[in-house]
């Protein structure tokens, strides 16, 4: 009789502590939203009564009806479309070239200690210059066409993704590889088995920062010499004073970029499917 | 293999000395002229307070590291790296984490050159041997500390070791679950033959494993003392801690081992204070 004036205890308190997840969960949604409205409402009416200058600022209105026209007839160096796929292109043959060549120096140095010795110099220097400037030289030198944005998002990219893989190696549990070891692996399958699974955990940690470098990569490359891409686009409005047009771009960047971190995400979890659940969500 | 001696011990030290470099440079002896021998197919235990060198003998005898001074010998031959007749069990869990079971199990075999179809025949016999039939496909994270102790287990005794090293193989488990290891142990152990060393600082557990019991003594590590115990075979662990003889034989070693335990907790206790004073 006891056990079951309990269990519906439990089944109240159950339901209130679930009650209170879904009001609290609603509400952060409302505040979300509202605080979007009060930025974007905020911006619009000191826009249109004149507080600020809309030539310099734009407006909400201006800048999405400036990604409409974009979107309808096309901008000035053809449709928009074709400037997201070669942005996009761009950022994915930069990131995956950066990434590979990134995990390779990586798992090569972090398992070879002298290589190490000798190049961690090298890659220091090397990852202290302003990487962007060397965009200017990739555009002299390869042109303004795909390969001098390419260029610029690998080198963008490769400097992150080899030092994750490099402390990645590095931090290879020693335990796991005295085992392989002793069950009978010889250096390269330790390579394969235990330190490349290991180091693929910081590797992913970083790929989403390397996107987001690879991305930035191919736009500042546009942005210093080309004939498509958003880069251009953003060059273009900022010569013709077209703020809105700098605004749309920008918009239009970041939904490609939430997008991508979006299938990131997705391949993480899929890459990683060994790992216990997170606590969080 | 056939150029073995069999009457030579399967393992034994000479007069070994191992230093460490310590990060700030100076040398840190670790073990000093131990001297050891363990018999084909004996079951040897290793107690003595933490840092007196067990880990670092162990390391020694798998070829993982080389002595200072001294000789190591495996089968009557000197230790010149990773001989493939050793398996090792380790105090934390040393499983693949990004593998499955069976996959896990399966590793010695693979590393070998065994064909997967073999190795995966092979690994799902050990599973179940292991009582563990029926998580084949489990990750490591999805099992207790128990049954992944059983996966590390299987993953040794499928490479069919004649050696077979633990150190504190079964020290991070409850206390039950530690029962039905050893257990399981000297069951997996008797149909092998191997020759083992079981490194532990549970006492009792060492008595109720082994044939013979070494004592170290700390800083540096040297042999103190070896006890053989003299316990009918096979044991059952639950019932095997309650006979006079092992009580007995307990308490004798125990008297050894406390000035010991104590050594090093005071000289511990000195080097923090020092440390503190500095
Ligand atoms: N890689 C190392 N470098 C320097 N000192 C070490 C290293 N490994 C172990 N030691 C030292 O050697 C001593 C013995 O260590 P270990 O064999 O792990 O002891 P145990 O296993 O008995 O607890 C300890 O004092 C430890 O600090
Ligand atoms: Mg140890």
């Amino acid at each position: 009789m006891s056990a079951v004036v309990s269990t519906q205890a439990q089944d109240t308190q159950d339901q209130a502590a679930l009650a209170k997840l879904r009001r609290r969960r609603q509400l952060v949604m409302f505040l979300r939203i509202a605080f979007l409205v009060v930025v974007l409402g905020g911006w619009e009416v000191a826009a249109r009564t004149k507080a600020i200058d809309s030539f310099f600022f734009s407006m909400p209105s201006a800048i999405l009806g400036q990604v409409w026209t974009w979107m309808l007839e096309g901008t000035a160096q053809g449709s928009l479309w074709e400037q997201i796929w070669v942005t996009l292109s761009e950022t994915l043959m930069g990131f995956f070239i950066g990434s590979v060549l990134g995990i390779f120096f990586g798992i090569l140095l972090g398992r070879n200690a002298l290589l190490a010795d000798v190049f961690s110099v090298y890659i220091k220097i090397a990852n202290s210059i302003p990487r962007v400037v060397l965009g200017s030289i990739f555009i002299i030198t390869l042109g303004l066409g795909t390969a001098s944005k390419v260029a610029l998002a690998v080198v963008m990219v490769f400097f992150v993704v080899f030092a994750n893989a490099f402390q990645g190696v590095r931090e290879a549990d020693r335990n796991l590889i005295a085992n392989a070891r002793i069950l009978g692996a010889s250096s390269r399958q330790v390579t394969l088995a235990v330190v490349l699974p290991s180091a693929l955990t910081w590797i992913i940690a970083s790929l989403h920062v390397s996107f987001g470098f690879a991305l930035v990569g191919a736009v500042v490359g546009e942005f210093l010499g080309s004939r498509k891409g958003i880069g251009l686009m953003i060059a273009t409005a900022q010569g013709t004073f077209n703020a809105a047009g700098v605004f749309a771009s920008m918009l239009i960047l970041a939904v490609v970029a939430l997008g991508m971190e979006y299938l990131i995400t997705g391949l993480e979890n899929l890459l990683i499917k060994w790992r216990p659940a997170p606590l969080t969500e | 293999m056939n150029s073995d001696t069999p009457n030579q011990p399967a393992i034994e030290l000479e007069r070994v000395t191992h230093r460490f470099t310590t990060p700030d440079g100076r040398a840190l002896t670790a073990l000093r002229d131990i001297n050891m021998s363990v018999g084909r197919g004996e079951f040897v235990a290793v107690v003595g307070p933490t840092g007196c060198g067990k880990s670092t003998t162990l390391s020694l005898i798998t070829g993982l590291a080389r002595p200072s001074s001294g000789i190591v010998q495996v089968m009557g031959k000197p230790v010149a790296g990773i001989d493939p007749r050793i398996g090792f069990v380790f105090q934390h869990d040393a499983v693949f984490p990004w593998r499955s079971v069976l996959y896990n199990v399966a590793a010695g075999p693979l590393f070998r050159g065994e064909s997967r179809q073999v190795a995966f025949q092979k690994a799902r016999e050990w599973v179940s041997r292991v009582g563990l039939a029926g998580f084949e496909n489990h990750y490591p994270h999805q099992l207790s500390g128990g049954m992944r102790k059983r996966v590390a287990l299987a993953q040794t005794f499928i490479n069919q070791p004649e050696i077979l090293l633990m150190d504190e193989p079964f020290s991070a488990l409850d206390v039950q679950t530690r029962i039905l290891m050893q257990d399981e142990l000297l069951k997996l152990w008797s149909n092998l033959g191997a020759s083992v060393v079981f490194v532990t600082h549970d006492l009792e557990e060492a008595i109720a494993l082994a044939d013979r019991v070494y004592v170290l003594s700390s800083g540096p590590g040297t042999v103190k003392s070896v006890y053989t115990v003299n316990l009918p075979r096979p044991r059952i662990i639950s019932e095997v801690r309650f006979q006079p003889t092992f009580v007995e034989l307990s308490r004798r070693i125990w008297m050894d081992l406390r000035q010991e335990v104590e050594a090093g907790f005071n000289r511990a206790a000195e080097v923090s204070a020092v440390g503190g004073r500095l």
